[in-house]
């Protein structure tokens, strides 16, 4: 979980910013496993061919981007209610 | 200029290299034009695309250095042995050429002087670079916010900045900045040196009491350390930013 590879919810600044058309780092969000909330740019970011999103309370995974053929998919695996600032 | 941010689509731009500065041997400061550049906070970063003749793209992410100055912007890269973006960008790229590059991003990790503090600046190598845009602009707005800026780095001759570090240090105005080495340090060397562990910590860094907003950038080893001292030391976890660049930066 601790380990050297993982980043912060910030590195996904930009393909979500692509998904959702506006800044997500700063919006928050509830893990669905263990009800913890907080701001997308403090979780987890595990990065390889998708970048997986963990839970830093509990390393449940919340979200997952993949990027395939300049085509990027978001899924909020394990984040409930996501919200944003106007 | 937030307000606009969010509203913005984010779209690829060329951007033009107007100036390169060798900080080490190793990292190089370049300074790009951006036609439409909408401004942006101390502490975003910006997307950089790299595409070949044959189509092959590499992207990468790196901090902003510097607050907002009109279309300008400068990043601080490190050229890493095995780095495809990187090397291209500090041996290839010169004056007038351009690249592809989208930002700016990012919402969370980020400082104004309008956020107030005690600030705490704690960061591990090139990860100094986005702090270094929050210390100018607080600099710059002539700000009253005191900051503690904590700085490490394997040798003396990886500090960056280091002119202009030790101009703000001297100047005092509220402002401190420790530098230390964790491998090797020259004779006379006068700042630290070791890493920044608990106790070093526990004397750098502003009391929780005071209730600071501390940001931490550099290698994820690094942060992992310092911002888990930080909460063990009674600094409130949400007001410790973190901005984790892996074991590389790319």
């Amino acid at each position: 979980m601790t380990s050297d590879s993982h980043v912060d919810g910030n590195a996904l600044g930009g393909v979500l910013m692509e998904v959702f058309g506006r800044e997500m780092t700063g919006a928050r969000g509830r893990c669905a496993s263990c009800g913890s909330v907080g701001p997308i740019g403090a979780m987890l970011v595990y990065r390889s061919a998708g970048d997986v999103m963990r839970c830093p309370t509990c390393g449940n995974v919340v979200v997952v981007v993949a990027t395939i053929h300049e085509r990027t998919r978001v899924h909020l695996a394990g984040m409930t209610w996501p919200e944003t600032n106007q | 200029m937030a307000g606009t941010a969010v509203l913005r689509r984010l779209t690829w731009a060329i951007a033009e290299v107007v100036d390169r500065v060798g900080e080490t041997p190793r990292v190089q400061s370049l300074t790009f034009d951006v036609p439409d550049w909408p401004g942006h906070l101390p502490g975003q970063h910006i997307d950089v695309r790299l595409t070949a003749e044959d189509g092959y793209r590499a992207q990468r992410s790196y901090s902003i250095a510097t607050p907002a100055d009109g279309t300008r912007v400068t990043i601080t890269v490190e050229r890493l042995e095995d780095g495809e973006v990187s090397s291209y960008l500090t041996d290839v790229l010169e004056i007038s050429d351009r690249v592809e590059l989208r930002g700016p991003i990012g919402g969370y990790f980020v400082w104004e002087p309008a956020r107030g503090g005690p600030l705490g600046l704690i960061g591990g190598g090139s990860g100094v670079a986005p702090l270094m845009a929050m210390l100018r602009a607080r600099v710059g707005a002539g700000s009253a916010v005191p900051v503690r800026m904590l700085c490490s780095w394997r040798m003396a001759e990886d500090v960056i900045y280091a002119a202009e570090l030790a101009a703000i240090a001297s100047e005092g105005d509220g402002i401190s900045i420790t530098h230390t080495l964790t491998r090797s340090a020259p004779e006379g060397w006068s700042g630290r040196r070791g890493r920044f562990d608990r106790e070093a910590l526990s004397q750098l860094t502003w009391p929780p009491a005071m209730e600071p907003l501390t940001y931490v950038c550099g290698p994820t080893g690094f942060v992992e350390v310092v911002a888990s001292v930080l909460v063990e030391l009674g600094h409130e976890p949400r007001r410790i930013l973190t901005e984790r660049f892996g074991p590389t930066g790319g």
